[in-house]
């Protein structure tokens, strides 16, 4: 099924949830209300037309007025993919967990919650991933200011190229 | 005897032991022998290449791909590569594409002689990874000539690769290939139809298609689990269209599908489908343009794409963002690796410590690829 007709029927469906169907070059997204995901995204899997059953990926982005959360669906059986999307305050930014959709899930969101604060709420372990455990910050956010130093180990090196100056003896 | 009793045991495996493939740590819940569970703690080999691309523009960011997975950089770069011109809707010239196709299929024979040699020496036979590496090392030669590194490649640009084939190279690459095949039936014959070790892999760390599919497992796991899903076949991208080969699967001949020795077998029957690839890639090769003509300042329309590269760990997602300028807004690689380790710690359940080493390996992870 082509993207614009999966999203007809998730916008039949859903109506209202629905925020915004973007026809966007060359990937086409949908909008969903972060209230709703959870609801959106079981039917997306369950649905027999649709069979999304693959969270392929899910990743976070930070456009400095907000955070988006961005899930890309597959369908192995049906061959066709889908591109959702919520759009969350920065200051609090808070979705539920699709983890007990895809269980793939599980780990996407603790790195998205690890490098950008998205706190996705129901998640069963999350803590953070890829950073230390007391990292201060999110360091993808736009606004992120790198520490100079982290338990006495300095984040900065100067640079390892000696220039020659011929005047200087 | 009231007061004889047992207690669960907490081990720590790694981040330096010589099987789990890089710096990768488990904290291991063990009752004598059996584990509990294995928790993995990963990020040991983070270095923020998603950070690092958002503040060195698109052209720059190229060598710093190969640092995602340094087994099988040729498939980074080509990720990122199509992920930029997918944006810019950039047309690479049909001999960049082969040039494309013929280094990253020896990269995917290189990678996959690595996992499958590595795969006997973690469960004790240390002979089959020489054997392994020192065909690995020839292909590094080939590759060597080809874009001057061994490892990190950085043969890819955007809208093409850097070089094309060196004179006589493709002779020698199909003078390999002549040497490689019988190679790989002396392989089998050493340790992939040997006793104990069919005995080591058959029914360890059994992932049913549903699970696979449920964790995103991709690449060889998907397909040890019994899934004919390749993205080279099923969503073909640059020539892969023009070349005829199979997609081999699991098929449960040693002990039930989807385990250990079903993801391995997939690797070496893979292997001799990349040798096919190859021939075919090395013969129909046209003339023309290696590189498409793309501006040094590089500025993409504002928008985003997502692309998928059939890398030697499976499909490799690349989610880019522009915004008009010329760094990239931002980029997210999800790897193979990363979704194979998020069914370790289930998979863990009930097995022997010694099965856990067997477990990581026949799933292939690469330590950079997971942290990024």
């Amino acid at each position: 099924m082509e993207a614009a007709r999966i999203y007809q029927r998730i916008k039949d469906r859903f109506g209202e949830h629905v925020l915004e169907i973007s026809d966007h070059q060359p990937d086409p997204f949908i909008v969903i209300d972060p209230a709703s995901i959870e609801e959106v995204g079981s039917f997306m899997r369950s649905d027999p037309e649709l069979a999304l059953d693959c969270l392929s990926n899910e990743s976070g982005v930070d456009y400095k007025d907000r955070i988006e959360v961005v899930y890309h669906l597959f369908s192995y059986s049906k061959r066709h993919g889908a591109v959702l999307k919520v759009k969350l305050p920065r200051e609090n930014p808070t979705v539920a967990t699709l983890e007990n959709i895809w269980k793939s899930a599980n780990w996407m969101e603790r790195e998205i919650f690890d490098l950008l604060g998205v706190i996705f709420e129901g998640h069963s372990d999350l803590r953070r991933i890829l950073m230390p455990e007391d990292w201060p910050g999110f360091p993808l956010r736009k606004d992120f200011v790198e520490p100079t130093e982290y338990h006495g180990i300095s984040t900065v090196r100067e640079s390892p190229i000696i220039r020659l100056d011929p005047k200087k003896k | 005897m009231s007061t004889l009793r047992t207690e669960e045991m907490t081990l720590n495996m790694g981040p330096q032991h010589p099987s789990t493939h890089g710096v990768l740590r488990f904290i291991v819940r063990a009752d004598g022998e059996v584990m509990r569970e294995a928790i993995p703690d990963v990020g040991y080999l983070h270095r923020s290449i998603e950070k690092i691309a958002e503040k060195v523009g698109y052209h720059g960011f190229m060598p710093y791909t190969d640092r995602v997975d340094y087994v099988c950089a040729m498939f980074t770069n080509q990720g990122w590569g199509m992920a930029s011109e997918k944006l810019a809707n950039i047309q690479v010239p049909k001999r960049g594409e082969y040039c494309r196709a013929i280094a990253t299929e020896f990269n995917r024979l290189a990678s996959h002689l690595l996992s499958v040699g590595t795969m006997g020496m973690d469960i004790g036979a240390m002979t089959p990874f020489t054997h392994a590496i020192r065909e690995r090392e020839m292909i590094n030669d080939l590759i060597e000539e080809l874009c001057g590194a061994r490892l990190t490649f950085n043969y890819m640009r955007i809208g093409g690769v850097a070089w094309d084939l060196p004179p006589g190279w493709r002779e020698k690459a199909l003078a390999y290939l002549d040497h490689f095949e019988p190679i790989l039936d002396e392989y089998n014959a050493l340790i992939s139809y040997n006793k104990i070790y069919i005995e080591r892999l058959a029914n360890v760390g059994i992932i049913s298609a549903d699970e696979a599919v449920n964790y995103n497992l991709v690449g060889p796991n998907l397909r040890g689990s019994g899934i004919k899903w390749d993205i080279r076949k099923d969503l073909p991208y640059s020539v892969y269209s023009e070349f005829d080969f199979d997609v081999p699967v699991g098929k449960g001949e040693w002990g039930k599908l989807g385990d250990a020795m079903d993801r391995y077998m997939v690797r070496i029957r893979e292997l001799k489908e990349s040798v096919k690839i190859l021939r075919q890639a090395l013969k129909q090769i046209p003339a023309g343009p290696v590189l498409a003509k793309v501006p040094r300042n590089f500025k993409p329309p504002a928008g985003e794409c997502q692309i998928r590269v059939e890398s030697a760990r499976g499909d490799m997602g690349w989610y880019a963002v522009s915004d008009g300028t010329g760094y990239p807004w931002r980029v997210h690689v999800r790897t193979g690796s990363f979704a194979a380790m998020g069914i370790i710690q289930k998979l863990s359940q009930g097995l022997m410590i010694a099965d856990l080493v067997t477990l990581i390996a026949s799933l292939d992870v690469i330590a950079p690829e997971i942290d990024r």
